[in-house]
């Protein structure tokens, strides 16, 4: 990915992530939070993970951000009052963002930086002999493409088989809880 | 090109506007926002480390991106329950300022 | 061995089953006598028995405590004593206390008192032993404060149990000088322990074996109400009559005699009879013996009375274990049971019928409208008064012979009691049961039940018995039969002459006169030994302490130790109280600064 695109992204995401702070209005915020996710999902397909770039607009924007909106909604939320002492959450706050800030530059300048490896089609196709060569992701990967989805749901369904299998069990639970949670309780 | 630093950088600040927005903000669901910003922060620098950190064949580490959907899948489970918690909240207390729900008081 | 481990326990559990779970129902006072009987019973099946049986208590280290229980004459004989007289008092109690509101109470003092002395009679150790002693306090302090509700009651029975902490100090100066002396805690090793010591110390022995009995007697100087710590025992007479027959004169005040024989006779009489200590105890209890009985002289409650004598006789009892004449010392003590708790139960009997009037000069008559009861009363006196052929004649005859043959001094003056114990005794018996009645409540007194007569009887029978060796060879804890039955020589003159100087005396004195025609105000007040206590070491002695130790308390205790402690806590429990803001924010807040240290933690 171009470094233009990249900086455009990370500013959008920041942008938002700030705006979500800076918003008064729970639904501003809401909005201010599919920005950055967003921009968010723009950096994943610049790293190329096209599956998690779309399942983050798909679910998080698509999905969980509009639950937000519902609940907002529902609850009919108005205007976040001042604070009777305003200046004390902030200035923690910002202390707070200021030393993790102070301390990532820290951690980042004593590591040694990487450069992103290539994915031209030359080592594509060199990386196709790990595969079945009649399976899609071989011949894809002949091609010279990074067959993107067909990895991960190899991966998923291969070595992450029972981990997949407990989340559904998860989200089972999950969706029962909130029936629960959310029926009245009788007096 | 951008390089790994410049991705654990704006992943970073992300996690601390996240981290910020939790201390600054009384709105719960507001806080619950910034929560999954937080997660989100996460997922980039794990996206970016698979991304960087190829395997031997010169594919990028699916690892990572497993870890991210999985993240992806809780937080949604996690969302739907949370939201569940603050509308139970509400009808109990007609608030959802954090401020006015100060019963742990010691 | 499973019996005399009964004999011990099951007054325990009696009384533990009176107090949870029998008081409401009214069954307490018949459960307790029942298993007074059955005590009995198992005292008569063990008697002559020779065994011991214990069980490991406490280890510390190297050092370790028994229970255990030590069957020989002596406290198979001693049993027969605590248990006969307490089946009888039992059983005068089912009449003497049946409008009692706490009976209950009552009888699982009784009860526990029969545990107590059990284990002080049996036990085969000094530890036990000791024990045993508070437990004995703790029960007589119980039974003594039973009308708690009366001042004087409650005042006695304190009284009582703090004159005998004071004993017991020493008391348990002495069994830890012992087991110095020793190195066992155990009666059947001790003499084994002295022997070696004398051998090894041949020059001090002597001297630090005098120091430990002399430690060892005060414990039997509180117990056994000897001078000067005595002031309790009259006192102990605010309690219920059947427990002064039972504690205050047959049982728990012979403790200290029978306690000092068990030493005597575990060490071996031998290291005895030179003691330095043998003298003091000879001349303790034979000034006990004149001072009581000239105070008894001047006393007008018929308790009162009773109680000086007990002194008196206790006096007697430790004078003999002075002069290590022990065997005499427990035939007394045998005897005086039987005599003293029917003269005890006799004057319940008497208080009973004119409705709780103390006071002889109040009485009179009483032979005539209570026959069986004066005619008990009687036998008791003469048995008291060594009357020739009672059991009192025969133990104080030994008594006195021993002392004839080793001090004359001691002899003259134990032979000068013997003049006044019969004196004071006529005066008692002529002024509240001959003559004409002299109050209301005497006029409407009319014989007791059954059930108070009863034991009266049988007392009556062995105090007029006990003293024969045919009984008293069976029955008494320690007793060497005399060659005749009565040797004529100088102490049996004296005593004789002894007591018809007393009787006479008494008769001339006191034979229907209406009011005391002597008056001696150093007797009636006993001395002006209480009034010193008072006056002198509670007032100043116990303000001065009280002063300091309030002092110590208050500032150091209280105010520093205590006080500080829970400020701190409280202090910083108010600290944290802060941090418990129940803010999101805040505790959101301290979470980030976490993650913050431990980033820099593990990466700088």
């Amino acid at each position: 990915m171009p470094s233009y695109l990249f900086w455009l992204f990370s500013t959008i995401m920041l942008i938002g992530g700030g705006a979500v702070i800076a918003f008064r209005n729970p639904v501003s915020s809401a909005m201010a939070v599919v920005t950055c996710f967003v921009g968010l999902a723009g950096l994943f397909i610049g790293l190329s993970a096209f599956f998690v770039g779309v399942i983050q607009i798909l679910v998080y924007t698509g999905a969980v951000m509009v639950l937000f909106l519902f609940i907002i909604m529902l609850l009919d939320l108005k205007d976040e009052e001042k604070a009777a002492k305003p200046l004390l959450p902030i200035a923690s706050g910002i202390a707070l963002f200021l030393v993790f800030t102070v301390q990532l530059i820290g951690v980042l300048s004593r590591t040694p930086d990487k450069t992103a490896p290539p994915l031209d089609p030359a080592t594509l196709a060199s990386a196709a002999a790990g595969f079945a060569p009649t399976s899609k992701i071989a011949t894809t990967l002949g091609q010279g493409k990074l067959p993107d989805v067909h990895l991960i749901g190899h991966t998923l369904f291969t070595d992450y088989n029972m981990p997949l299998q407990v989340l559904g069990v998860l989200l089972l639970v999950a969706t029962v809880g909130v029936v629960v949670l959310s029926k009245r309780q009788a007096d | 090109m951008a390089s790994l630093h410049d991705y654990l950088l704006v992943s970073g600040l992300l996690f601390a506007i996240g981290l910020a927005g939790v201390v600054v903000r009384r709105n719960i669901i507001i806080v619950f926002m910034c929560l999954e910003l937080m997660l989100s922060a996460a997922n980039l620098s794990l996206v970016a480390f698979s991304r960087f950190n190829p395997t031997p064949n010169g594919l990028p580490d699916y690892q990572g991106q497993m870890l991210v959907f999985f993240v992806i899948t809780v937080a949604a489970a996690e969302v739907a329950v949370g939201l569940a918690i603050i509308v139970a909240l509400y009808r109990a207390r007609q608030t959802i300022h954090t401020d006015e729900l100060t019963s742990l008081k010691g | 061995m499973t019996l005399p481990w009964l004999l011990l326990f099951l007054p325990l559990a009696i009384a533990a089953a009176n107090q949870l779970v029998l008081k409401k129902t009214g069954l307490a006072p018949l459960v307790s006598t029942a298993s007074t009987l059955a005590t009995f019973v198992i005292a008569v099946l063990l008697l002559g028995k020779n065994e011991t049986s214990h069980f490991n208590w406490a280890t510390i280290g190297d050092f370790s405590i028994n229970i255990g229980l030590k069957l020989d004459q002596l406290s198979t004989g001693m049993m027969i004593v605590v248990t006969g007289v307490g089946l009888l008092v039992h059983i005068f109690s089912l009449a003497y206390m049946k409008e009692d509101e706490a009976k209950a109470r009552y009888f699982t003092g009784l009860s526990l008192f029969m545990f107590s002395m059990t284990g002080i009679v049996l036990a085969d150790n000094f530890i036990m032993t000791f024990m045993f002693w508070e437990l004995v306090g703790l029960s007589s302090y119980l039974l003594i404060g039973h009308w708690y509700q009366k001042d004087s009651a409650a005042d006695a029975a304190k009284k009582a149990f703090l004159c005998n902490r004071v004993g017991d100090f020493g008391f348990m100066i002495g069994i830890l000088m012992l087991w110095g002396i020793t190195g066992h805690l155990a009666f059947d090793s001790m003499k084994g322990g002295l022997e070696s010591f004398i051998a090894a110390n041949p020059a001090i022995a002597g001297g630090v074996l005098s120091a430990a009995v002399l430690c060892i007697f005060c414990g039997a100087i509180g117990k056994s109400a000897q001078l000067p710590l005595h002031v309790w025992l009259p006192d102990a007479m605010e309690g219920p009559t059947p427990v002064s027959a039972l504690i205050h004169a047959a049982t728990m005040v012979a403790a200290g005699v029978y306690m000092l024989f068990r030493l005597q006779f575990t060490l071996g009489f031998e290291h005895f009879t030179a003691l330095q200590a043998s003298t003091v105890i000879a001349w303790t209890g034979c000034i006990t013996a004149l001072v009581a009985a000239l105070m008894a002289t001047q006393q007008d409650d018929i308790k009162k009375i009773l109680a000086y004598s007990t002194l008196s006789q206790l006096g007697y009892m430790v004078m003999a274990v002075g002069l290590v004449a022990g065997q005499a010392g427990m035939f007394h003590l045998f005897t005086h049971a039987w005599f003293k708790a029917l003269l005890f139960l006799g004057s319940g009997a008497v208080i009973y019928a004119c409705h709780h009037e103390q006071n002889i000069w109040k009485m009179g008559g009483l032979l005539k409208k209570m026959p069986l009861t004066g005619l008990t009363f009687a036998i008791g006196f003469a048995a008291l008064i060594a009357v020739p052929f009672t059991s009192g004649f025969f133990s104080k005859e030994q008594i006195l012979e021993a002392a004839h043959h080793q001090n004359p001094a001691l002899f003259w003056i134990a032979a000068l009691v013997a003049v006044l114990t019969p004196f004071y005794m006529t005066r008692l018996f002529v002024v509240a049961f001959l003559g004409k009645t002299k109050s209301e409540n005497a006029d409407h007194a009319h014989e007791v039940g059954p059930l108070m007569v009863g034991p009266l009887v049988i007392l009556a029978v062995l105090g007029l018995i006990a003293g024969f060796p045919f009984v008293a060879s069976k029955l008494s804890p320690a007793y060497v039969a005399p060659e005749h039955l009565i040797h004529f020589g100088t102490v049996t003159y004296v005593s004789i002459a002894a007591l018809v100087i007393g009787v006479i005396l008494g008769l001339v004195l006191y034979a229907g006169k209406e009011k005391d025609p002597v008056s001696i105000p150093l007797f009636k007040n006993r001395f002006y030994i209480d009034t010193i206590y008072d006056k002198g070491l509670v007032r100043y002695f116990q303000d001065a302490f009280a002063a300091i130790i309030a002092f110590f308390d208050e500032l150091l205790i209280n105010g520093l130790l205590v006080g500080g402690l829970s400020r701190a806590a409280e202090s910083f429990g108010n600290i944290f109280r802060k941090v418990q803001s129940g803010s999101l924010q805040g505790y959101a807040f301290c979470f980030g600064l976490g993650v913050l240290l431990v980033v820099y933690f593990t990466a700088f």
